[in-house]
């Protein structure tokens, strides 16, 4: 089996270098980041924190390159999701692909140059250390499942997650897999517009001032999902107090908060840019996940 | 009315204390002593205007010469202690109030029965020191009787002749409300949308082509505080949004020219790690709406962004 991961920043990553170690799979990176890329050739995708790993795979900043593959998975920041998948796209004509990433509207733009997509949702993060060389911070579960409107076979599906698995990247298929990523989802819109226009780590958004605002805003997601007919796996809100205890997430500096200090663009648009989106499509008003995206798309074109 | 007194010498109180210097006998009460010191040695304006002010200053209210009228121009915040250090002395004085939100005659009237003149103003500058102020935005002060302190409409008449001798732009009004609520609902999304965007009030602000283009939600952020307004029984006395437009494109032309955009005061208080006055501007709306039986979501959650962008 053949599998390429394109973006192989830190979830890409956990993904590549894991499944690497299986005889049965041969993994391709493809990343635009070239001293990553040749540091990836030279000495393995190598893992360090919660698992140590040293995976070898074929890395490209070539899309050309890529050959044929049985799966792809898409692990790119959002608003790079249409640029990479075009690039990539011929390596799939016979594959399936799926989408690890934050946030909905992924799939959607996957599906505009691939067949056969899937659905995901991921909790494992890491971060870049050096080029070649990514820290595995957490470890957590992967949920997947046919994209309905250009779905994947769910045999195919099986096969992936199966592969995580054996991995070590624990992954569940499901018929329906929008429950888990609509969680998630919620769960991040609230966490990550709320830090990164407050400046606040995750745990001190789960107290007042933005407690209730972050409740209201997640209350307006939940609604969104409820009117597209997703039943939530499990609650957004108790994800949010779990994660605000201490010895999880308390002090962690949401994603988007980074990306705002950094100065570099975030993914408001597949956060709570597509709660709105959605909701709009749904006949459902979302007016403080409208608020915050305003403020966001404001922040960022400081 | 010849003799002022202008409380809190920021940018505000600065602008008011040189004008009138031109044509009334002003003293300066400040909290610093060094600020106190600097302004005895002259006070400067430049940009829109450019004098130099001789005025009386003072850090102990003890070493205040008597006035007639009193311009309380500290922050929102700084106001309560402010009007502690007044307190029992100037009786026979009209105090003006000219603090951003709503709130302020009252926290004054705690601490003394004078009459007093509620006022707004659109005029903004840069403070460069203690005793230099730069004269950004030359635009109205507007005034009237603050109902049950006993001030006449006159009284207003005669402050607002001062103001218009001394070179400012001023307005009296009958009944101020109208004109207090227009500002504060214009101040209350102005403010609290630069100060967590980190924008000054660029076109931005009123750009509304896409569902989350920013002027989407400063006009839906507008609309909750009219419609508070409405049930407080408030008639408007100009529409926040227009004038949300107007300052907009009036901010392009300037900018064209070279000069900076405005940055409101509570962006400049967050930029310094300041405590902004956001619980007298959204705050104060919030409470309204609450009294009203209005309800406020999105003015309530600006307010409580704000007052966490203010811990972090």
């Amino acid at each position: 089996m053949r599998i390429c991961v394109v973006g192989c920043g830190a979830v890409g990553s956990l993904f590549a270098a894991n499944l690497a170690s299986l005889d049965d799979v041969e993994v391709w990176a493809y990343d635009l980041w070239d001293e990553h890329v040749a540091a990836i050739n030279e000495h393995g995708l190598q893992l360090s924190g919660a698992g140590e790993v040293v995976g070898r795979v074929r890395a490209t900043s070539d899309a050309a390159e890529v050959p044929a593959c049985d799966f792809g998975i898409v692990a790119t920041k959002s608003m790079h999701t249409s640029s990479a998948v075009a690039a990539v796209a011929h390596a799939f004509e016979g594959g399936a692909v799926c989408s690890v990433q934050n946030g909905a509207g992924n799939e959607e733009l996957v599906a505009e140059h691939v067949r056969e997509v899937i659905r995901g949702t991921t909790f494992p993060a890491g971060h870049l250390a050096d080029p070649g060389h990514v820290v595995w911070d957490t470890k957590g579960d992967t949920h997947i499942g046919p994209f309905e409107p250009s779905p994947a076979p769910i045999d195919k599906v099986r096969v992936l997650a199966d592969a995580c698995t054996r991995a070590g990247m624990p992954t569940v298929a499901l018929e329906d897999a929008r429950g888990a990523q609509w969680r998630k989802l919620i769960f991040n819109a609230a966490s990550n517009a709320i830090g990164a226009l407050t400046g606040l780590s995750h745990g001190r958004v789960a107290e007042p001032p933005t407690r209730e605002l972050a409740w209201a805003v997640m209350a307006e997601g939940g609604a969104v999902a409820d009117a597209q007919g997703i039943v939530l796996d499990t609650s957004p809100e108790d994800l949010f107090d779990y994660a605000a205890r201490k010895d999880v997430a308390y002090d962690h500096k949401p994603s988007m908060l980074q990306d705002i200090q950094a100065g570099r663009e975030t993914e408001i648009d597949f956060l709570n840019g597509a709660i709105v989106a959605f909701g709009e499509r749904n006949g459902v008003d979302a007016p403080l996940n409208r608020t915050l995206t305003a403020l966001v798309q404001g922040l960022e074109r400081r | 009315m010849r003799r002022v007194c202008v409380v809190g010498a920021g940018v505000i109180g600065s602008l008011y204390a040189a004008h009138l210097s031109r044509v009334a006998e002003v003293s300066v009460l400040v909290r610093r002593p060094e600020q106190a010191a600097a302004l005895r040695e002259g006070l400067r304006v430049s940009g829109k205007s450019d004098f130099a002010a001789r005025v009386t200053a003072a850090s102990d209210p003890a070493e205040l010469p008597e006035f007639d009228l009193g311009i309380v121009s500290t922050k929102a915040t700084d106001l309560d202690a402010a009007a502690a250090r007044l307190a029992r002395r100037f009786e026979g004085a009209t105090m003006m109030t000219i603090q951003n939100g709503l709130g302020a005659e009252e926290i004054l009237r705690a601490h003394g029965s004078w009459p007093v003149i509620s006022a707004v103003t659109f005029m903004s500058g840069v403070r460069h020191d203690d005793a230099h102020v730069e004269y950004e935005l030359d635009t109205e002060t507007w005034l009237g009787p603050y109902a049950g302190s006993g001030t006449t409409f006159e009284t207003v008449e005669e402050v607002h002749d001062l103001l218009v001798a001394s070179g400012l732009r001023a307005r009296a009004f009958a009944d101020l409300r109208p004109a207090q609520w227009s500002k504060l609902i214009f101040n209350a999304t102005v403010n609290t949308v630069a100060a967590l965007t980190d924008l000054p009030h660029v076109s931005q602000f009123a750009a509304t082509a896409e569902q989350t283009d920013l002027g989407r939600l400063v006009r839906d952020l507008m609309d909750e505080g009219k419609r508070v307004a409405a049930a407080a029984g408030v008639e408007l006395h100009e529409d926040p949004w227009e004038m949300n437009v107007l300052a907009v494109r009036r901010g392009e032309t300037q900018a064209a020219e070279g000069a900076y955009a405005h940055v409101p005061s509570m962006l400049e208080d967050v930029r310094s790690r300041r405590r902004t006055e956001v619980d007298f501007i959204t705050g104060a709306l919030v409470r309204e709406a609450g009294r009203a039986g209005v309800p406020v979501p999105l003015h309530t959650a600006m307010y409580r962004l704000v007052r966490a962008r203010e811990q972090a």
